[in-house]
C-alpha cells in the first residue's frame, strides 16, 4: 500500500538491470551470428545445397520443378480464384501441401488453398460439418463419420493418392534381427506381452538373452491405428509398456542410440536417417518371404502387411467450383502426382491408377469402397474397381 | 534451518517461551560461539544455494538460446523471413506464420486491453463489497489458472461455430483475448491498489468526481504496473499453440491475411509442424523459426521495459 518515493528509483534501476540483461542476450546473439555460419559458410550463398541429406536430389530439383511445370492445363488456370480449404491426417498433410504449393503458383495465386492438420478423425469431423473441402485421410472413411456426412447432406468422392510403408527398424549395432514374421511382431507387440515378454530369446530362441526396448507411435495417430490392425489384428490394440511418441523423429533417435532397440514409423523416416537405423525386412507368411520396404515392393503392394494407401475425400458439392475441382484434377494428374510425392518422401502410384482416379472424379461417383472398414489386405485395383457406395 | 539441539526439547510454557521468540541473546545459549559460527555457515550456505538455484535457470537459458542459434543461424535468412513455407526446406519461410501472429497480436491487444483494464477499474474504484463483486473476484482468480486448451474448446464452439466466424484471424484474436484477460485484469487490480490512498484523498479533497480521481490520478499512477501486466499477456498470446490448434489454425497457408475474418496461421504453429518433419534440413529451419519468435518475444519486453520506465519517471510523488 505504502509507496515511499525512492520506490520507484529502484524500480527503474531494477528494469534498466533487466534491459541490460536483455541486451546482453542480444550481444551474445549478435556475437554468435558471424561465427556459427562458419561451419557451412558454402551452404549459406547457395540455400539449394542445405539438403546434405538428400545430395542425389538437389542437383535434379530444379530440373524435375522445370519438368512438371507443363502439367498445367494452360490458361484457364489464371482464370479462376476463390479458396479451396483442406484439413485432416498429418500424414496426407506433406502431399496436400505440395499440391497446394504449386497449383497455387500455377493460379498466379488468385487461389487461396488452405491446408490444416487436425488428424484423419479431426479431419472428418469437419469434413461432415461442412467446414473443408477436402479431407486428408490415411485410413478409409469409418462408419460412424459416414453417418455424420449423410446426416449433414454431404456426399464426397473417394480417391486414393498415395502408398505409405510403415517400416519396422532396429539399431544398426543390433546383429541378429533380419527378418522378422509378422507372427514374433505380434508377440512382440500384443496386449498380451505386456510385462511377460521382454527378451529377444523369448521371440526367437537363437536371439540373445536380453531385454529389448520398444519405441513406438503415440495412440492418437493413424500409424498407431494401422500397425496395430495390421499385426495384432485388432485396431488400438497393443501393449502399453513401450516408449510412445507421436513425434516420429523422437523414435528414430530413441532407436539409433539404444544396441536393443525395435521401433515402428513411418518409411519417410527410415528414409531420412538410413545410416542410423537398420530395417527389418517382413515375412506376411503368406508364401512371400521376406520382403524390405522399398519404393518398388511399397508400391508393388508386395511389402505387406505394412503398406496402406493414403486418402482424400472431396465433397461432392463443392466439386461444383471452378477452384475445387480444378485442385483435385491437379492433385490426380499424373504427373503431377509422380513428381510431387515422390518429392515428399512417400510412393506414388503407378499412373494407371491417377488415371483409374481422374475417371472417378469426373464421374463423380459418390461413396466409399470399404464400407467402414479398413485396407488392410485390399488388392490395389479394388481401390478402383469396385463401385463405392 | 538448523537449530541448536537445546531448542528440540520441550519446553514449559512461560516467560522462556516467550524470549526464545523475541531471539534470546545467544551468548546466554548452551554452546555459546560455536553455535554463532554454524548459524553463519549455516546463513551462507543458504546464500550460496539460492545463487545456485538463480544460475540454473539462467544456465538453461544460455544453454537453449546457444542450441538454438547455432542450429538456426545459417538458414536465417531475409528470403527466410520474406517466403511462404514450401515443400523444399531450402525455399520455405515464415512471412505468412509471422505476419499472421502480428495480427492475431494486434487484434488481441484491441480486445483484451480495453476490457481487462476496465473491468479492473470497476472492481477496485467502483464495486462495492458485495456477493456479486466476490463471485465475480473469485472467478477471475480461477479463469487465470483454466489450461489453455479450454479455453480453444470454448473459442471453437462459441467464436467459431455459434456466432460462424470460420477459423479467422478473429475467432482466434477473440479466443487468446478470453485466455489473457484474466491477467492484465489481475494486474491492473494490482497496479491500482499500489496507488497511496492519500493521493486520492487529496484529490477528492480538492472536488473532483470519482472518474476524474480515475482518469486524472490513479492511471497515471498505476500505468507502469498495467504495462508490465499487459506486456507479459500479450507474450502468452503470441507462445500459445494448443488453444488456437483446437479451433483450427492452419498449417499451411501462402498468402497473407487481409482482414480479420481471413484464415491464419502463427509462428508456434509453422515451427511444430517442421519439427516434426523427417527431414533434417526443416529442423534446421524450425530453429530459425524460434530464433524470429525469440526475436519478437524480447522486443515486446524490451519495448515494456521502456515504457515502464518512461512512464516511472514521470511520476512524481
Amino acid at each position: 500500500m505504502v509507496s515511499h518515493p525512492d520506490e520507484a528509483t529502484r524500480g527503474a534501476t531494477l528494469s534498466r538491470r533487466v534491459a541490460g540483461t536483455l541486451v546482453g542476450l542480444l550481444v551474445v546473439a549478435a556475437a554468435c551470428a558471424p561465427a556459427a555460419p562458419q561451419p557451412s559458410t558454402a551452404a549459406q550463398p547457395a540455400p539449394a545445397q542445405q539438403p546434405a541429406a538428400r545430395p542425389a536430389e538437389a542437383p535434379q530439383e530444379a530440373a524435375k520443378r522445370a519438368a512438371q511445370q507443363p502439367a498445367k492445363p494452360g490458361a484457364d488456370l489464371r482464370q479462376i480464384s476463390g479458396t479451396v480449404k483442406i484439413d485432416g491426417s498429418s500424414t496426407v498433410f506433406p502431399i496436400s501441401e505440395a499440391m497446394a504449393e504449386e497449383f497455387q503458383k500455377a493460379t498466379g495465386g488468385k487461389v487461396r488453398v488452405t491446408v490444416g492438420i487436425s488428424g484423419t478423425g479431426g479431419g472428418f469431423k469437419k469434413f461432415c460439418s461442412n467446414e473443408t473441402d477436402v479431407s486428408d485421410a490415411s485410413r478409409p472413411i469409418l462408419q460412424a463419420e459416414i453417418d455424420a456426412c449423410k446426416k449433414n447432406g454431404i456426399s464426397y468422392v473417394e480417391l486414393p493418392v498415395a502408398f505409405d510403408g510403415l517400416s519396422v527398424v532396429v539399431s544398426p549395432r543390433n546383429t541378429f534381427v533380419d527378418c522378422m514374421k509378422v507372427s514374433e511382431l505380434k508377440k512382440m507387440w500384443e496386449p498380451a506381452a505386456q510385462g511377460k515378454v521382454t527378451k529377444w530369446n523369448q521371440i526367437r530362441a537363437e536371439w540373445p538373452d536380453r531385454k529389448f526396448n520398444l519405441f513406438g507411435a503415440g495412440a492418437d495417430s493413424g500409424t498407431f491405428d494401422y500397425f496395430t490392425d495390421a499385426i495384432n489384428g485388432k485396431e488400438k490394440a497393443s501393449r502399453g509398456d513401450f516408449i510412445a511418441s507421436e513425434d516420429d523423429n523422437v523414435l528414430v533417435q530413441g532407436v539409433a542410440n539404444d544396441a536393443d532397440a525395435l521401433g515402428y514409423f513411418g518409411y519417410a523416416y527410415y528414409v531420412e536417417n538410413p545410416g542410423r537405423l537398420k530395417l527389418a525386412k517382413i515375412d506376411a507368411e503368406k508364401g512371400g518371404g521376406c520382403v524390405a520396404p522399398s519404393a518398388e515392393t511399397i508400391a508393388s503392394g508386395t511389402y505387406q502387411p505394412l503398406s496402406r494407401p493414403i486418402f482424400i475425400y472431396v465433397k461432392l458439392s463443392a466439386l461444383e467450383r471452378p477452384e475445387v475441382r480444378e485442385f483435385v484434377r491437379f492433385y490426380l494428374n499424373p504427373q503431377n502426382a509422380g513428381t510431387l510425392i515422390k518429392q515428399v518422401g512417400y510412393i506414388p502410384f503407378p499412373e494407371r491408377l491417377y488415371q483409374l482416379g481422374l475417371r472417378r472424379l469426373e464421374a463423380k461417383q459418390a461413396g466409399t469402397v470399404f464400407a467402414g472398414k479398413t485396407t488392410l489386405g485390399v488388392k490395389l485395383d479394388d481401390l478402383f474397381v469396385k463401385t463405392p457406395s | 534451518m538448523s537449530r541448536p539441539p537445546a531448542d528440540t526439547a520441550p519446553r514449559p510454557a512461560g516467560v522462556v517461551h516467550s524470549r526464545r521468540r523475541a531471539g534470546v541473546p545467544t551468548h546466554r545459549r548452551p554452546g555459546g560461539t560455536a553455535w554463532r559460527a554454524r548459524r553463519k555457515a549455516a546463513g551462507r550456505a543458504y546464500e550460496l544455494l539460492c545463487l545456485a538455484a538463480t544460475c540454473v535457470g539462467i544456465l538453461v537459458l544460455l544453454v537453449l538460446l546457444a542450441d538454438i542459434l547455432r542450429r538456426g543461424l545459417p538458414t536465417l535468412t531475409w528470403e527466410f523471413i520474406s517466403s511462404f513455407p514450401s515443400r523444399f526446406p531450402q525455399q520455405a519461410g515464415i512471412k505468412a506464420a509471422l505476419v499472421g501472429s502480428l495480427w492475431l497480436l494486434a487484434l488481441t491487444a484491441l480486445f483484451a486491453v480495453p476490457t481487462g483494464i476496465a473491468a479492473g477499474v470497476w472492481l477496485e474504484e467502483y464495486a462495492r463489497r458485495t456477493w456479486l463483486s466476490r463471485v465475480i473476484e473469485v472467478n477471475i482468480a480461477n479463469l487465470a489458472g483454466v489450461p489453455s486448451i479450454i479455453y480453444g474448446l470454448l473459442g471453437l464452439g462459441l467464436f467459431v461455430r455459434t456466432l460462424q466466424l470460420q477459423r479467422s484471424l478473429l475467432a482466434g484474436a477473440l479466443t487468446m483475448a478470453l485466455l489473457v484477460l484474466p491477467i492484465i485484469i489481475i494486474s491492473t487490480r494490482e497496479a491500482i491498489r499500489a496507488v497511496p490512498r492519500s493521493q486520492r484523498e487529496g484529490a477528492y479533497a480538492l472536488g473532483a468526481t470519482r472518474s476524474q480521481v480515475v482518469w486524472g490520478i490513479v492511471l497515471p499512477a498505476a500505468l507502469p504496473g498495467m504495462l508490465t501486466g499487459i506486456i507479459l499477456a500479450l507474450s502468452r498470446a503470441i507462445g500459445e499453440t494448443a488453444p488456437l490448434i483446437t479451433i483450427g489454425a492452419l498449417t499451411f497457408i501462402a498468402f497473407l491475411p487481409t482482414s480479420p475474418l481471413d484464415p491464419f496461421t502463427v509462428l508456434p504453429i509453422q515451427i511444430f509442424n517442421w519439427v516434426s518433419r523427417p527431414q533434417p534440413a526443416f529442423h534446421a529451419i524450425a530453429a530459425s523459426g524460434i530464433i524470429v519468435l525469440l526475436v519478437v518475444l524480447l522486443s515486446m519486453n524490451a519495448l515494456a521495459i521502456y515504457l515502464r520506465d518512461r512512464a516511472r519517471r514521470k511520476l512524481q510523488w
